[in-house]
Parts: C-alpha cells; structure tokens; sequence
C-alpha cells in the first residue's frame, strides 16, 4: 500500500509539474513580444511604402470581395464591447467589408463591456490577443500600463485630426494608445410637457441654482424631480463627474470644499426628495427608464439614449449639464478606442493597420457614431453630424467633456473612482455626511494611489 | 481514500484464491499477488477520475494560492514574473476597513440564512409527511425558487423590494406602515438579500428533510403516540433525535454553498450601498473583477480566507459524525 501511495503521488506530482512548466512558459513568450517592438517599428516603415503600392489595387477589388487577391490572407481577430450587434449587423458588415479590403477574413467576439478588460488580460497572458481591440477609453491607460498595447508610433496611426480632449484618455506617459472611434457624454435630457406645466423654461437653467430651482417647482407640481445613478460602479462615478468637475474641483483632491460642495449638492436633493431612491442601485439604463414612465423631469443620461427617447412617448429636449457658478459643465467622455494589441508575429501590424484606418475613416466613422449614438472625434465628422438638429447640444457638450484618466492619472484613476462612488453613496445613505464622506475617500484615495 | 477501498476486494481474493507464493515481504504483499493487467486496469479507470480532480481543484487551488501570494500587478499578470511576495496580501486584505465588517456580514448573512431556511424547510417538511390530496403538488410548487435561475431570482426581489415602485412598499403602505428603503438604507440591505437566500435555500432543506422523515417508519410514531406523547413531544424527543445524520448533511452542505452565495448579494445590491452588504464573496469579486483595475492579489486572498472558513466547518462536520459514530 504504501507503494500505492507513493506511485499515485508521483504521477499527480508528475502531471502538476508539468502543468507548471507549461503555464510559465507562456509569460516567458510574452516576454519576447514585448522586446520585439523596436524590431516593428523599422519592419513598419519598411512595409508601408509595399502596403501602400498594394492598396489601390486591392481596394479597387474590394467591391467584388470574393475575387479580391488577399494581401497576407488568414483571419483577423476583433473583439469589441458590442454584443447587442450581432451577424448582419451594420456594425458587424463594416468590420467584415474593412477586413475584405485589407485582404483578410474577420473573426469578430463582442463582449459585455464590463467582462472585456479581464478578458483582454487573460487573452495577453495566454498569448493570443485579438488584432484589433475596441475597448472603453478609461482603461485605455489599465492595458497599455500591462504591455498589452502597441503605441501609434509603433503603427503609424495617424490622431492628428482627433480632438485633443477626446485623445487624452489614450495618453500615458508621452505615448497614445490607438484611436477615439466617436465619444459620447452626459446631458439633461427634460420632459417638455412636464416642464410647461410647472411653469420652467429649461433655457434659462445656467446654474446649479437655477437647476434646483426648475427642481423645486417640479416637486411642487406633483412630479418627479431627476433621475440620475449612484450605483457603487464605475456608472456612479460617470455620473457624479459632471457635477464634481463643474463644481472647479480636482481628482486629485476629492475632499476639497468645491468637491465637498458637488457632494452636497446631490445629498440636499436627495434629501428633499427630488432624486428618486432608488437612485442609489440605479445603473444609467434603471435611471432612463425610471424617466421613460413619464414621472420624472429630467433625467441625467448619455447620447445612447437618443434612440430611446424618441420612443419615449412624450416631448423631449436637451439641455447641457449646468456648473456650479453657470456655463456647461465638463462631462466625462465615454465611448470607446480602436487599438492594437501587441501580437507575437509582428508582420500583422500591416494588415492590422489597415483595419484600423478603414474603420476610423471619415465615412466609416460617421456611419458607426450614428449607429451607436456617439458623437464623431474629429471636426470633420462632427460638422457631419452637425446637420442634425438633435445633435448640436451633444457636440458642444462633447467639446467641453474631459476623459476620465486624462491629466495623466492613467491608472489611478480606477482607485480614486472607487474611493469617489463609495463617497456617494455614504453621503447618498446618511451614513456620512458630504463633507465626512469626502475626507475618508481621499484618505483612501490617497493610500491606493501611493500618496498622489 | 481510494487505497482503503482497493484493499478491501483485494484482501479477500488473497483469502479465497489461495497464496501463489510463499510469505512474500509486506510491502509488496498486495502488488506480486495482483496480476499486471488488473493492476493497469485499475490505474486506467483511475485516471480519468484522477485527472478531472488534478485539472478542475488541484490546478486552480495551486493558481490561487499563487496569485495571493505574489505581488500582481496587471503588468506582472499579462507578462509573469510577479515577485513573491508572500503573506502581504492577506495583510493588506486583513488591514483594510473593508475587512471587519465583510466578515461580520458573511458570519451574519451564513447564520441567519440557514437557521431559517432550515427551521423552515423542517416545518414544511413535516407538514407534507402527511399526505394530503395534491400534497405532491404542492411540494413540487415548493421547490420553484431553487429550480429558478438566480438571476431571474435576484432580478425579481429587486423588482419587488424596489423603494418607490415595489410590490413589498405598496403592500406595507396598504397596512399603513411607512415604505422601507429595502436596497439602498445602509441597515436594510444586508436584511434584503437575506430574506432573499433564505425563500431560495428553503427547497433545498424541505427536500432533504423530508426525505429523512420518509425514511423513518410510522411504526414509530405509534408507538410514541401510544406511550402518550402528544404531537410536540413525538417530533422533538423521538422524530428529530432520528434525524441527526440527514440534519448534520444538510447544515453542512447549506453552510458550504451559503458561505459562498455571490449572485444574489452582486445583483441585488452589488455589496453596497457603500460595503453595507459585502461578504467576502462580493468582496473578492469586486477586488478582482468589479473595478476597472484588478487586484488579483488582494482578491485571491481573500477568496482563500472563505475557504479556509469553509474547510473549518468542514473538519467540525467530520468530527460530529465520528462522534455520533463512536456513540
């Protein structure tokens, strides 16, 4: 028995070692790749001037796909935070014609956006990234900080035309990572028939005065005040933004007395009723349809809600988010980057590239922003887009916005964020009040982030 | 394990089968008795039970224990070569604010939870011991909140405890009492979530229960009842001292799988709000998975404490039954 025993312990030692040797294998050949970039880079230049004698002719044929002579042939990985599109799609049927254009098949995942960022660091470890990666801006910074990003001057993505404001969440160290394919950010969407009835006219809500005002006369004519999200979630803090930044205070000192005033804002409405309660568990889309019932005057949402509220069934307008002492709050920018994961084989980067400028092209760009609700990263598409008379209130919002990780706090950012959704809700609960609530996240901030 | 149970087989085969050799050395007394081909056909239908335990528990446990006891960073995770960084992570996890009350809430939310379930489970039970017209149907209504999945589950009693358009709100302000904001007061959400993991751990304990009391036959509860015992007295001194084996089966199996409940606690109030609702369950999910920088240190960490938890409860189960076994 005894030899029993150690048999069996031999082979599962057996089995477990090479179990181990096999997994730290796989960091060591990730650790190839990321010493190969100085190699891309002159393999870049060298390859550009052949891919750009190839193009027109692949491009020309592109309109008959089946006959179109692939330039390196194979199968192009593309995730994206999409799932809501699936096969036949527009979105889907424009990354399949930019990928017959470059010549290669597209294999596309989408992925819940909230899954997609531990998802693309399991996918590095293990070596197999996708090609092209679509991903929220704010962890843009999170990737690149892991090696997991190629640089634009590692592919010659061109940002020139982007706006600065919106490329700054891809910005970590001096470096971009990739490419804004639109932005979208937060307004007050009102209920106009509410509005008329208690007697507001949203155009001259400037400030946060004038906003608690409209607010009050709402609750006194019977209905809902806003609806907003103070979930314990990235969303919360999304929300909260507008209101901490348009009150002129900082990220990097969450308990100063203009973010401590943001803070109160919210708790003093909260207190008088003009929140709803359950705004506390609310995620933005539980907030829109909390709106959506007709109860409530304003509602605190993004651009994606713009197909939504034509169906809402009543009267709507937009109005920018107000600051604190009056003018356009600066909102957090959300949508998405395109980026290219570092891969093993550098010769793809070509391909890729290609891919890349196909989807963030003018026409391509305009087509997607209006699909996905965003609005364009360039001038050019937003003097497109300029044309309907639903969005000039999101472009100028869009212009104002800030990205969440810019000012180079890059990976810092996820911390304090925490630190700023717990605020909330303690202030939000009555567990602490503002100004407590502020000082214990900044404390807190200040500890994860090594006393920033 | 598995050694006991092929000795026994074994053994007896040497007593039947009469000895090929003479006294052959201890150690090898079972080998150069058992004929090669068996010996490979026992290491064969071995194998595919030995490999799904190596790859599906032993791997991972190895991969977690290594992610806590390593400094992560997400560069470190993508590209290896993480520094050992041995117990830190379990201090920093045990030195964090969040650690006092998450731990007050898993042993509040563990206790609370199967105490009712139980107690309720048991009194069904013994209500559906008697067989009434439709008693089958009625049971297998019962068991509806465990077949549901939990997210239609933990998505219906948010629905329900909603504090402005809630079902339980209008039915309190019907009665007159005040509504309660069941998800989102501090004081209520961890009372929320366990009123919902107790209605889903009731079938469970009813199942488990009533089979135990099915196994007990009625001659016994005439025999009690002749000797003068009245209802109570029958279940409590002589029905539920029949039942401790099933009873030790079940508080144990209820404990391991509530000491772990996630779903319920993330959907419906996602921890908060502000930790008001957070067992180390939730915790080590949002260390790892529910910010938008992961720590997969911290949160292996933790995930191992609630394993340690578990394997202690564990150990207490095994030595109550060697106990009651010795008795």
């Amino acid at each position: 028995m005894g030899r029993r025993v150690g048999s069996t312990t031999a082979l599962s030692v057996a089995v477990i070692a090479s179990l181990v040797a096999c997994s730290s294998s796989k960091p060591a050949a990730s650790g190839t790749t990321s010493s190969s970039p100085a190699a891309t880079s002159s393999q870049g230049t060298s390859s550009a001037p052949t891919a750009a004698s190839t193009s027109p002719a692949v491009s020309s044929s592109s309109a008959a796909q089946s006959s179109a002579p692939p330039a390196t042939g194979g199968t192009f990985t593309i995730s994206d935070p999409y799932p809501q599109y699936t096969a036949g799609s527009s979105w889907v049927n424009l990354l399949n014609s930019c990928g017959a254009s470059a010549g290669v098949k597209i294999k596309r995942t989408g992925y819940d956006t909230t899954a997609l960022l531990s998802q693309t660091l399991l996918s590095a470890q293990q070596g197999n990234s996708p090609d092209v990666l679509i991903v929220d801006n704010p962890v843009v910074s999170t990737l690149a900080d892991a090696g997991v990003l190629a640089s634009n001057d590692q592919d010659n993505i061109d940002t020139s035309a982007v706006a600065p404001n919106l490329l700054a969440a891809g910005v970590l160290n001096g470096k971009t990572y990739g490419i804004p394919i639109g932005a979208n950010t937060l307004a007050l969407y009102y209920n106009k028939t509410i509005l008329s009835a208690a007697g507001v006219d949203p155009t001259t809500i400037k400030s946060w005065a004038d906003l608690t005002v409209a607010l009050a006369k709402v609750k006194a004519a019977g209905k809902g005040g806003i609806t907003l999200s103070a979930i314990g979630t990235e969303e919360g803090s999304f929300q909260f933004l507008p209101w901490f930044w348009g009150a002129g205070a900082n990220l990097t000192k969450l308990d100063s007395t203009r973010g401590v005033a943001a803070l109160q804002l919210w708790t003093t409405w909260f207190k008088d009723g003009y929140v709803p309660n359950a705004a506390i568990q609310d995620t933005q889309t539980t907030s829109w349809a909390e709106f959506a019932t007709g109860k409530y005057a304003f509602a605190e949402n993004g651009t994606w809600q713009l197909s939504n509220a034509d169906k809402a069934g009543f009267p709507y307008g937009i109005i920018p988010i107000p600051s604190m002492a009056g003018g356009v709050a600066p909102a957090p920018t959300g949508g998405e980057f395109v980026t290219i994961p570092l891969q093993k084989d550098t010769s793809r980067y070509a391909t890729t590239e290609k891919i890349v400028s196909c989807l963030t092209s003018s026409d391509n760009a305009f087509t997607t922003d209006t699909t996905l609700g965003y609005i364009g990263a360039t001038a050019a598409i937003q003097a497109k887009q300029a044309s309907n008379p639903e969005l000039p209130v999101w472009i100028t919002a869009v212009g104002a916005a800030k990205g969440r990780t810019s000012d180079n706090l890059g990976t810092n950012y996820p911390k304090i964020s925490q630190q700023l959704w717990t605020a909330v809700q303690n202030a939000l609960t009555g567990a602490k009040s503002a100004s407590a609530a502020m000082s214990a996240a900044q404390s807190a901030a200040a500890a994860a982030t090594g006393g920033k | 394990m598995s050694d006991t149970t092929r000795v026994e087989p074994h053994s007896s085969r040497r007593d039947g089968g009469g000895a090929a050799a003479a006294a052959p050395p201890p150690g090898v007394r079972g080998r150069s008795r058992k004929p090669v081909a068996s010996q490979l056909a026992a290491w064969a239908f071995l194998a595919p039970v030995t490999i799904y335990l190596l790859v599906f528990y032993a791997y991972p446990l190895y991969r977690s224990l290594d992610l806590s006891l390593r400094n992560y960073t997400v560069r470190s995770f993508v590209h290896g070569h993480a520094p050992f960084s041995g117990l830190k992570n379990y201090s920093i996890d045990i030195h964090d604010p969040t650690f006092t009350p998450a731990l007050l809430h898993t042993l509040i939310f563990t206790v609370v939870s199967i105490v009712f379930q139980f107690v309720i489970g048991l009194a069904l039970a013994v209500f559906f011991v008697q067989h009434f017209r439709l008693s089958a149907t009625l049971r297998a209504l019962f068991l509806v909140p465990w077949l549901l999945p939990l997210i239609v589950s933990a998505s219906t009693w948010s629905w329900m405890l909603n504090s402005d358009s809630g079902v339980v709100n209008s039915v309190l302000h019907s009665v007159g009492i005040a509504p309660v904001n069941w998800l989102t007061a501090s004081k209520w959400a961890l009372v929320s979530v366990i009123i919902a993991n107790i209605w889903i751990g009731i079938p469970f304990n009813l199942v488990l229960m009533y089979s135990g009391l099915q196994a007990i036959s009625p001659d016994i509860y005439e025999a009690a009842a002749l000797d003068g015992a009245n209802g109570w007295q029958r279940f409590w001194r002589v029905i539920f001292p029949l039942l401790r084996p099933v009873t030790a089966v079940t508080l144990l199996l209820g404990l391991v799988y509530t000491l772990k409940v996630f779903d319920i606690i993330w959907i419906m109030t996602r921890g908060g709000p502000a930790g008001a609702s957070t067992t180390f369950a939730t915790w080590s999910y949002q260390l790892s998975f529910g910010n938008l920088l992961p720590a997969f240190g911290p949160g292996a960490a933790v995930a191992n404490m609630l394993i340690v938890m578990t394997l202690v409860f564990g150990f207490v189960y095994f030595r109550i039954q060697r106990k009651q076994r010795e008795s």
